[in-house]
């Protein structure tokens, strides 16, 4: 399964590095969610994948019945996502604030910004 | 000792407030510290003498057995009062000198913390301590040179200095890294007394290069010499205090502290002797055709960099002891002469010497003391001056080799010498009255107080040379010589002897050329055009490269167009992981296809349709609704593989993401078809090779587990450490709390700046 | 951003207090079931932004009586303290503490600076999406 998910991986990963190479400010930040969500299926996977064997321990137990899930990605993915969320927010208001001073949705003109 | 050193900064830290309250007397008082030190140095003198050494250890971080160490022995308790006690002078002189200067606060703490980093370089008996204060003295020594921030040649004057000295500083530190490496010990006082197992190491002509490198820039010795000349920028008792006991002499007092370990061979010899005497030679040709007061002094202190240089290569006995009589009387006499510039410039208002003549009647005092130093510096009887270079030449004519070549120059020097000698002396003094811009009159006591001392020691030491060479020369010599007493001494009388009768000689022709002087000026107009292929041209044209270069490189990588800078980062990543995978044979291992289960691939087919529908989308909307899909998705193959936390995370932020776009997406235009078909097909390749990079790591680390996996750790502590049977939530909240802190910091982080933004903008338009 | 749906506003209404009161269970079996601050903050604070648009802003702002930026104060301060009194205890910080508590009636409770710090996490979650939400929300007006 994690030779399938490579696969997809890669292609999210391509796909959102090419919404970042255009030049709409809108694709940019598309190209951003797909990306961020790339990061953590990468994650996800290279830490391996297991079927229904969630990192949780039966009341009165002390282990996990059987093998279980990394449940170090997961915790790492979980906040990972939660920030994801914080930092695309104040992209996309970075680039609304941007598209308002420039006033053009090219990022070629936003060239010049910075100096 | 350590405290001795520390006072110097925290009174530096606190000398704006003194000056404030000392006002006109804040020199004075500033002062005191110099003199205190100058005692408590002197206090080491009898120990010293009697062929002591004083290692003394403070402990700096016991725990890291790292310590702060000092080294009293002859040569540094030398430099060390030489430093205190011109140092006292210099500062009482800039309180009168620049008086009323508004930034004469921040002028004594830059002095007192450079006159602190000299001690502690003389003193520190670590070497990286010492290469501490090494760097120290040069951004000091750049701050002082560049004290008229408002003039762009001294602050292009101090940048020179800062960058030569600091270039000679980074090899340096390679040098000494290899030096305590082949001597085995970081502390100087052990690395001397393992001087054969040093010369013999493999590291030792690199080691050598590079320390000289180090040395020679500090010491402006040619090629470097340019910086020196360039540095009279700075106000005029900063120019005495760097060029009479303190910066310059910072690289002398290197080759002087590990002659010892590193002496002794034919290399050290020839480099050390022929650099110092071309060094020699040209910086009193120089001076000999320069005008301006200042840059005649500065140009014969390349001279006397030169002879010390060359004393400490030939080795001898007879030369250690006439390098340290020799930077004894340089120290003092070029001090002086400085002091006497500065008075010059400010009783008389002049700057170069063709300005001048007949002064004598106005200032009596400073005359005589100008004489007198000028007669140190020409070598004549019976000044200190005359001592050092008889001695200079008795070590030539007794050179372990390149005899013939170094007394021509040293001969040559030595003419030329008296000649400058003459200038200094005799042209301001006598002859017709010159008009000058101010009035002239006698300086103030603060003023004359520094050359009558250094001066008249240079008398009294002439006439009783016993008097230091018994003394701290001896002790010094002694240290140079790695710790074993050198058996000449110093007289004022030879006898009839080859160095007589060269001095004799050179002061004749010396006078001759003097009387010649304005003519020969003339003839020698042609250096100016080979100055401009000289080695300041080199370096002009190095910081010219640098900046072009930097300009360069900057026009590639910084283009301001965000879609070139992800395309560097995305092809440089691919390009680097590629070549580490070929060249750790990292292969994709074999495909397993029965692993596979129909739901799943209906998911993953999904997800990759959703997300190339939203790349593909002509519209806002049908890109925004396929990547709430794709996120669903994405939520799901989560909880498929046992990760309910993530995947109930996921569905919440996917929701939350949508909302987000929906209300800010649609007040930005609708995509534009903006490139060609050709710069998409680019960055389609682009793309495909990042994520084609993406997918061979991962396909790569699915085969190769190297290591275990420390997840077992967190799930077999999570019930009997932590408590909880959740292990993903134990992790967030116990073992990795601080990780979580930070992560809901950049959460907050971020709300802050989404709040920042859209509420400034809206305070704007009000 | 009033959207003038009656289905929507009666079912903000009832949905928020129920959205809450399931956040905070989340919130409280986080660390011994699926749950935790992440995602009881995500459900409370998504709670919220659903009676923002079925109602409007006034209206959200006055339900939530405190300033979202508040919250994330106040649930950075939670977090940070929570790791103080292992430092009282000669460990290090954020070593995590444990109490037992006797509450007359319910038997035994568990208190612990982990929960302190969990519910330091839900405040700054809820407080982060609803500062960034309601700006937003505020701006489009």
């Amino acid at each position: 399964m994690e030779i399938a998910m490579a696969f997809v991986i890669g292609g999210l990963y391509a796909a959102a590095i090419y919404m970042m190479l255009r030049r709409s400010i809108v694709k940019l930040v598309i190209g951003l969610v797909l990306l961020s969500n790339a990061a953590n299926l990468l994650i996800f996977t290279a830490a391996g994948l297991t079927r229904g064997a969630p990192p949780l321990v039966n009341v009165g137990d002390v282990l996990p019945p059987g093998p279980s899930a990394d449940p170090l990605a997961q915790a790492l993915i979980l906040t990972a996502i939660v920030i994801g969320f914080g930092v695309l927010a104040f992209a996309v208001v970075l680039i609304h604030r941007a598209y308002e001073v420039v006033g053009a949705d090219d990022m070629d003109k936003m060239k010049d910004t910075d100096t | 000792m350590l405290y001795a050193i520390l006072s110097t900064f925290v009174l530096a830290a606190f000398s704006p407030w003194v000056h404030r309250l000392a006002g006109r007397y804040s020199g004075w008082v500033l002062a005191l510290l110099p003199a205190a030190l100058f005692v408590y140095f002197a206090s080491f003198l009898p120990a010293i003498n009697a062929g002591e050494t004083v290692v003394i250890v403070t402990p700096w971080m016991p725990g890291l057995d790292i310590q702060l160490s000092f080294l009293v022995d002859g040569l540094s308790l030398l430099f060390a009062l030489l430093i205190s006690g011109i140092g006292f002078f210099i500062i009482s002189y800039a309180g009168r000198y620049l008086e009323g200067d508004r930034d004469l606060g921040r002028f004594y703490v830059v002095m007192l913390s450079f006159m602190g980093s000299m001690l502690g370089l003389v003193l520190a008996d670590n070497l990286i301590a010492m290469f501490v204060f090494w760097e120290l003295t040069s951004v000091t020594s750049y701050l002082l040179i560049g004290y008229r921030n408002e003039d762009p040649k001294a602050r292009k004057a101090a940048l020179q200095g800062l960058i030569v000295t600091v270039g000679g500083g980074l090899a340096l530190l390679a040098g000494i890294v290899m030096l305590a490496i082949a001597g085995g010990s970081y502390e100087l006082s052990e690395i001397l007394n393992s001087g054969d197992a040093v010369r013999e190491h493999a590291l030792y002509l690199p080691m050598l290069i590079l320390i000289l490198l180090g040395a020679f820039t500090k010491s402006a010795q040619v090629p470097f010499h340019f910086w020196l000349p360039n540095a009279m920028a700075a106000p005029t008792p900063v120019s005495a205090y760097l060029h009479s006991a303190t910066m310059v002499k910072a690289g002398i007092y290197l080759l002087a502290r590990l002659n010892p370990s590193l002496g002794g061979t034919e290399v050290w010899f020839t480099v050390l002797a022929l650099f110092g005497a071309v060094t020699m030679f040209l910086g009193v040709f120089l001076s000999f055709r320069s005008t301006g007061i200042k840059s005649v002094l500065a140009y014969s202190t390349i001279m006397a960099l030169g002879t010390l240089t060359m004393l400490i290569g030939i080795g001898t006995e007879t030369a250690l002891l006439a390098a340290m009589t020799f930077l004894l009387a340089h120290s003092l006499y070029k001090g002086a002469l400085f002091l006497i510039a500065g008075i010059l410039d400010h009783e008389a208002g002049v700057k170069d010497f063709l300005q001048t003549g007949g002064l004598r009647g106005a200032l009596p005092i400073t005359s005589a003391l100008a004489m007198l130093s000028a007669l140190s510096l020409a070598g004549v009887v019976p000044m200190l001056g005359f001592v050092a270079k008889e001695a200079m030449l008795e070590s030539v004519l007794e050179a372990p080799g390149l005899v013939p070549v170094l007394t021509l120059l040293a001969m040559a020097s030595a003419i030329l010498g008296v000649a400058v000698a003459a200038i200094v002396g005799i042209r301001p003094w006598f002859g017709p009255r010159v008009e000058t811009p101010k009035r002239p009159h006698e300086a103030p006591p603060a003023l004359i107080a520094g050359p009558m001392v250094m001066a008249g020691l240079g008398l009294v030491f002439g006439l009783g040379p016993g008097l230091a060479d018994g003394g701290i020369l001896a002790a010094a010599a002694r240290a140079v010589n790695g710790g074993v007493p050198v058996e000449t001494y110093l007289s004022l009388w030879h006898g009839l002897n080859w160095p007589l009768a060269i001095s004799a000689l050179a002061l004749v022709t010396g006078l001759l050329l003097y009387s010649r002087w304005d003519r020969a000026r003339e003839r020698l107009a042609w250096v100016d055009i080979a100055a401009r292929f000289g080695p300041e041209r080199g370096y002009d044209r190095l910081m010219d490269g640098i900046v072009r270069i930097s300009e360069w490189q900057t026009r590639l990588l910084q283009s301001g167009y965000l879609r070139y800078y992800i395309m560097f980062i995305v092809l440089a990543t691919a390009v680097m992981v590629g070549v580490t995978a070929q060249i750790f044979d990292v292969s994709a291992g074999p495909l397993r296809l029965q692993d596979l289960r129909f739901y799943e691939l209906a998911i993953l087919a999904v997800m990759g349709a959703s997300a190339l529908f939203a790349v593909l989308s002509q519209s806002r909307l049908g890109a925004v609704a396929a990547l709430g899909a794709f996120g669903f998705t994405v939520a799901l193959t989560y909880v498929m593989f046992s990760a309910a936390d993530v995947g109930i995370t996921q569905i919440l932020v996917e929701t939350l993401t949508v909302i987000l776009l929906v209300l800010v997406l649609f007040r930005l235009p609708g995509f534009l078809g903006l490139s060609p078909r050709l710069i998409k097909l680019r960055d389609a390749a682009v793309a495909m090779a990042g994520g084609g990079m993406v997918m061979l790591l991962l396909l790569s680390t699915h085969n190769a587990r190297e290591f275990p996996s420390i997840a077992w750790y967190f799930i077999e502590e999570a019930v009997p450490a932590g408590q909880g049977r959740n292990v993903v939530n134990v992790i967030l909240v116990d073992f990795r709390a601080l990780d979580t802190l930070g992560e809901i910091f950049v959460l907050a982080l971020a709300a802050v700046g989404v709040y920042a933004m859209i509420r400034f903008r809206a305070e704007d338009r009000k | 951003m009033n959207m003038h749906s009656l289905i929507l506003r009666t079912a903000g209404h009832f949905l928020l207090p129920l959205l809450l009161l399931f956040s905070l269970f989340l919130l409280f079996r986080g660390h011994n079931e699926p749950g935790g601050g992440f995602i009881a903050g995500l459900v409370a604070g998504a709670a919220f932004v659903l009676y923002l648009f079925s109602m409007d802003i006034a209206a959200a702002r006055k339900v939530l009586w405190i300033d979202p930026r508040s919250l994330m104060g106040g649930g950075m301060t939670l977090a940070v303290l929570s790791g103080v009194p292992g430092i009282f205890r000669g460990q290090a910080f954020f070593t995590a503490q444990w109490w037992e508590l006797a509450v007359p009636g319910l038997g035994k409770m568990k208190l612990s600076t982990v929960l302190l710090f969990d519910i330091g996490v839900y405040l700054v979650v809820i407080g982060a999406v609803l500062t960034i939400m309601l700006t937003l929300a505020e701006a489009e007006d």
